[in-house]
């Protein structure tokens, strides 16, 4: 009888460890929850299919021409301007909340690409950059024998 | 049963009844800059993903609203797997004061940015008043 309990005792020899390790993890969950997504701009969405990915980014208001693209082995690289609209004399901003500047973003994708392959369209403000996989690196499929 | 994981209770109603919208889609607020300038205020408006169809500008009594189709991309043998941003419609709205002209509002969008001039009525850019020194 009194063996048992003391065991129960062990179990909870450092309550104060187990508060911590709680707290760490309510942290970290409302952490989380401030941050939705990364910061990075611009902000990209990612698909995947078995001959490469489609990445997408809503960069509305950019000059196409002044937008690069470069495909470098596994990464992918943005960067381009948004320029802001200079105002003439006696002309005044009542609201400004458009962000204007210079952006660079890279993406580290999961294999290689073609970089001949790769096409780019802008479109009503979105981006839409498909990137092929490399023919040699695509899975191969292995067929199993049934005996 | 498909109707477990929504709420069996009834749902008590705001007063006053907020309008809602028939399509469950989220609906974002667009960015927007302002601008005056002698003859007219420029509102410019970032909507990605609209086209000059599913742009719809209204103005009545002195709100202006804006709002903003967008159809979700989506891509035959492609699964989304990584996502930062999402897509919805967008939705605004603007008080007017009574110095802009109703019947020459232009409206132009290009590149998912909405460009909505707003020209100043007549008797409003006439009416300057003169200080004169004491």
């Amino acid at each position: 009888m009194f063996g048992p309990g003391i065991w129960r005792l062990g179990r909870i020899a450092d309550p104060f460890a187990e508060v911590q390790r709680l707290q760490r993890e309510m942290n970290r969950l409302f952490s989380g929850a401030t941050e939705l997504y990364a910061h990075d701009f611009p902000a990209v969405n990612v698909w995947r299919g078995e001959n490469g990915a489609i990445v997408t980014a809503e960069l509305p208001g950019i000059d196409p021409a002044k937008l690069d693209i470069s495909v470098v082995g596994d990464s992918l690289t943005l960067t381009g301007i948004r320029e802001l609209e200079p105002l003439k004399e006696g002309e005044s901003y009542h609201r400004q909340e458009r962000t204007y500047g210079r952006f660079a973003r890279t993406l580290q994708l999961p294999f290689q690409m073609d970089a001949a392959k790769v096409e780019a369209k802008y479109e009503k403000g979105t981006l839409q950059i498909t990137l092929p996989r490399v023919e040699a690196e695509k899975p191969k499929k292995i067929s199993i024998k049934v005996e | 049963m498909d109707t477990e994981d929504k709420d069996l209770i009834k749902q008590q109603a705001q007063a006053p009844v907020e309008a809602e919208r028939t399509r469950t889609r989220k609906v974002y607020v667009p960015r927007a800059d302002i601008y005056e300038t002698k003859e007219t205020i420029v509102l410019i408006t970032d909507m990605a993903g609209v086209d000059e169809k599913s742009i719809d500008i209204t103005l009545e009594k002195n709100v202006l609203t804006i709002s903003g189709a967008v159809e979700p991309l989506s891509f035959k043998d492609y699964s989304m797997v990584y996502a930062e941003y999402d897509t919805g419609d967008y939705q605004r709205a603007f008080t007017i004061s009574n110095e802009v002209d109703r019947e020459k509002i232009e409206a132009k969008v290009k590149n998912g940015v909405l460009r909505v001039i707003l020209h100043k009525a007549e008797q409003v850019k006439a009416r300057k008043i003169a200080i004169k020194a004491a």
